[in-house]
């Protein structure tokens, strides 16, 4: 057996003698994303029906799961509420949240990492900008509170960072150790007392009103239109660059065809939004237009999901989610680009802490981090990100935030208790996790082998 | 067609010692790596082929002893010195990452920038002439990852990854270890592909129906020692294996090998 690399005899046929090739199967083919090899949109689409067939079924189970939401929500909730005007702002402005904190944790599931803390220490600053602005103390303007709640955490990742880059230690003990720190830094900052303080965005201050209309605050409908067909109008022009420097360039581009059903999808979903949130959603008076959280979630999806996409940095995120070794054996940064991964995380999820802080009125001591940082994986695991490193957009925290938001809000509309809401959350979860780890192989890496303990 | 008598060799290493703690890794070896020809190296596990790779790759430092480049002495203490000399390896596990594409993996760590940002085109366009250059077109697209890829594909995309840096020296750990027959004899044939442009190729390997197919040279670590470097015309593999084994100590210990006693069993 041990000897089996050198042939004890010359002339024997080492082709017997090899070792079991596991790798001479025939290309897999329905790996290849179909838009590199389909030149019409025909090819595309049976390229497309083969991989999902073949189990890379990539947001088709998001977009299923959603259908599957909205219809039997709007079917069984009462008077039919679900799919009204007042409720679907409602429910966008809920899951504003859990997308935020979903693409908090795609950062650290990127890299085959796992952040639990995003719950609390997103609290953190929603806590700092909310007391910044309080008339009675600090009195801050509201950038330089929201600024400084942001870098603040930036740093706490930083230093989380650091010690899962340098001391070795497992992100899942670092941050869970967060999550606890997290929370008592949380009562502290509340800063009434133990368990008694909540400082609150009501009032006439412009910088409370200014923290409070990140979720509340809308735009007119007019401009509503605007912003977004300014914005389909830049993605469509993007897109169709993009294809045609590519052909310029003599490399193979998606069929124009394909581009166009593209930027139609965009346009779509963009005059969909938009009309149902200019409708008059107040039961008396007026109440209409886009809410500002719409175009901060969205601002944030691009910025990070061009980060990632488009610049070395992103670029390397993926490469050590893929292979850590091969990255530092191209002289990558290693520990840096980790470092960095772990900062943004909780810079993202200071975001989110705030729209929270807005969504409520003020901050409390009774923020659920826990559930809430369960929500965030939910939601990246059930938007296709994988828990095993490597794959996965921002986009996929922000759809599968939605899945979450209307879940929570669909229960809610029921009058279903809370402790109904965990269980069906849960089972979406494991049910999430069972198809990554199905559609991804067998092997066991990345965050869950955190979770098993399998260093 | 391999110049492997006159001129300076690319690559010559002289004198290299190299230990771990008590244990001598390497003693006295002297390698040549001419231009223009497939230098297999050979040895047993625990030989030392490793630690001479690596010392030649920048990852260990020599305790004593010169590397020549091109006839200058060099030090090599770090990778990107070994790149910077155009020195590359390609390593069993090839690094891979199997998440990205066949383009993004040539390129990583070397991203080409347009404006700060990645310029893709222009990297798929380079990444695709060195395929073709390298005659390596059983891929699909270069745009696929590399997980979807086969291990010959695979090897491929880690040698061009290799030699698309104008690189001069391709070091190559077992390359045909996890292969079948019909991937092996592709991966040979881009090796003589690398030869033929008159790189300076040396080949780590165990398999020596491989090693005679393509080496022009031969040269065996037997426990840390070189014990023979000559031209494959003038070895065959009953001789090589002795080598290997024994350090060519005469034809009884070949003869007791062959019987099958296993004298360097677990020498590593």
């Amino acid at each position: 057996m041990a000897r089996t690399d050198i042939p004890p005899t010359p002339g024997l046929d080492p082709s017997t003698g090899e070792p079991v090739d596991l790798t001479a199967a025939p290309e897999a083919v329905p790996l290849v994303p179909p838009e590199i090899v389909a030149q019409t949109l025909a090819e595309y689409m049976q390229a497309w029906w083969l991989r999902i067939r073949s189990g890379e079924s990539g947001m088709l189970p998001v977009i299923l799961a959603l259908i599957i939401i909205v219809v039997v929500f709007e079917l069984i909730s009462p008077n039919h509420v679900f799919l009204s005007a007042g409720n679907i702002v409602n429910l966008f402005q809920q899951s504003a949240v859990f997308m935020m904190l979903g693409m908090a944790e795609i950062f650290a599931l990127l890299l085959g990492e796992i952040d639990l803390s995003i719950g609390y220490w997103g609290a953190v600053g929603g806590v700092i900008a909310v007391q910044l602005v309080q008339p009675r103390t600090t009195n801050w303007p509201w950038l330089p509170a929201i600024v400084v709640a942001l870098l603040a955490m930036g740093l706490i990742g930083a230093v989380q960072g650091t010690l899962v880059t340098r001391l070795r230690l497992p992100s899942f003990i670092v941050t869970l150790a967060g999550f606890l720190i997290g929370n008592g830094v949380m009562l502290i900052v509340l800063g009434f007392g133990p368990f008694s303080g909540y400082p609150s965005l009501n009032g006439l201050s412009v910088n409370l009103r200014a923290i409070h209309d990140l979720m509340w605050g809308t735009v007119t409908p007019a401009v509503g239109w605007i912003v977004m067909i300014v914005i389909v109008a830049l993605m469509g022009m993007g897109l169709m660059l993009r294809d045609t420097r590519r052909r310029r360039s003599g490399l193979v581009a998606p069929p124009a065809s394909l581009t166009w059903i593209k930027i139609a999808g965009i346009a779509a979903i963009g005059v969909g939004v938009v009309a149902v949130c200019n409708l008059n959603r107040a039961a008396v008076g007026t109440l209409e237009g886009v809410p500002w959280v719409i175009f901060i979630v969205f601002g944030v999806l691009a910025a990070w999901t061009f980060l990632l996409q488009r610049t070395r940095y992103g670029r390397y995120v993926y490469a050590i989610g893929g292979n850590p070794e091969a990255a530092r054996r191209a002289g990558i940064n290693v520990t840096m680009v980790r470092t960095l991964a772990f900062a943004l995380c909780l810079l993202t999820a200071a975001i989110g802490g705030i729209l929270y802080a807005s969504l409520i009125g003020g901050m409390s001591n009774n923020f659920p981090g826990g559930q809430y940082v369960l929500y965030a994986v939910a939601a990246a695991v059930i938007g296709g990100t994988s828990l095993f490193g490597g794959r996965g957009k921002m986009a996929h925290g922000v759809i599968g935030g939605l899945v979450i938001g209307g879940i929570y809000n669909g229960m809610y509309l029921l009058g279903l208790a809370v402790q109904w809401e965990f269980i069906v959350t849960g089972f979406v979860l494991l049910f999430a996790v069972t198809i990554d780890s199905l559609s991804r192989g067998s092997t066991v890496g990345g965050a869950a082998r955190h979770f098993f303990g399998q260093r | 067609m391999a110049d492997t008598s006159g001129g300076e060799p690319r690559l010559k290493v002289r004198g290299i010692y190299k230990s771990f703690g008590a244990v001598q890794a390497l003693t006295d070896v002297d390698l040549d790596v001419p231009a223009g020809a497939v230098t297999a190296l050979c040895g047993d596990n625990g030989a030392g082929k490793s630690v001479l790779t690596k010392c030649i790759a920048g990852t260990h430092e020599p305790d004593r002893g010169h590397i020549y480049f091109e006839g200058r002495p060099v030090r090599i203490r770090n990778a990107h010195e070994a790149a910077a000399l155009g020195i590359e390896t390609v390593y069993q596990d090839l690094a891979l990452a199997d998440n990205l594409d066949i383009v993004q993996n040539m390129f990583l760590g070397r991203e080409r920038l347009r404006h700060r940002l990645l310029d893709e085109n222009d990297m798929e366009r380079a990444a695709a002439e060195t395929l073709a250059g390298l005659r390596v077109t059983t891929v699909r697209s270069i745009r696929q990852p590399v997980g979807s890829l086969s291990g010959g594909q695979r090897q491929s995309v880690a040698v061009a990854k290799a030699v698309m840096w104008n690189s001069k020296v391709v070091i190559m750990d077992e390359p045909t270890a996890a292969l079948g027959v019909t991937q092996t004899a592709q991966v040979l044939d881009l090796i003589r592909r690398l030869r033929d442009r008159g790189l300076a190729v040396m080949v780590i390997s165990h398999n020596l129906i491989d090693v005679f197919a393509v080496a022009d040279r031969i040269a065996v670590l037997y426990l840390g020692r070189m014990v023979v470097q000559a031209p494959a015309s003038e070895l065959d593999r009953q001789r090589v294996v002795e080598y290997m084994t024994s350090g060519g100590l005469g034809v009884s210990a070949a003869a007791m090998v062959a019987g099958g006693t296993g004298v360097q069993d677990g020498q590593d």
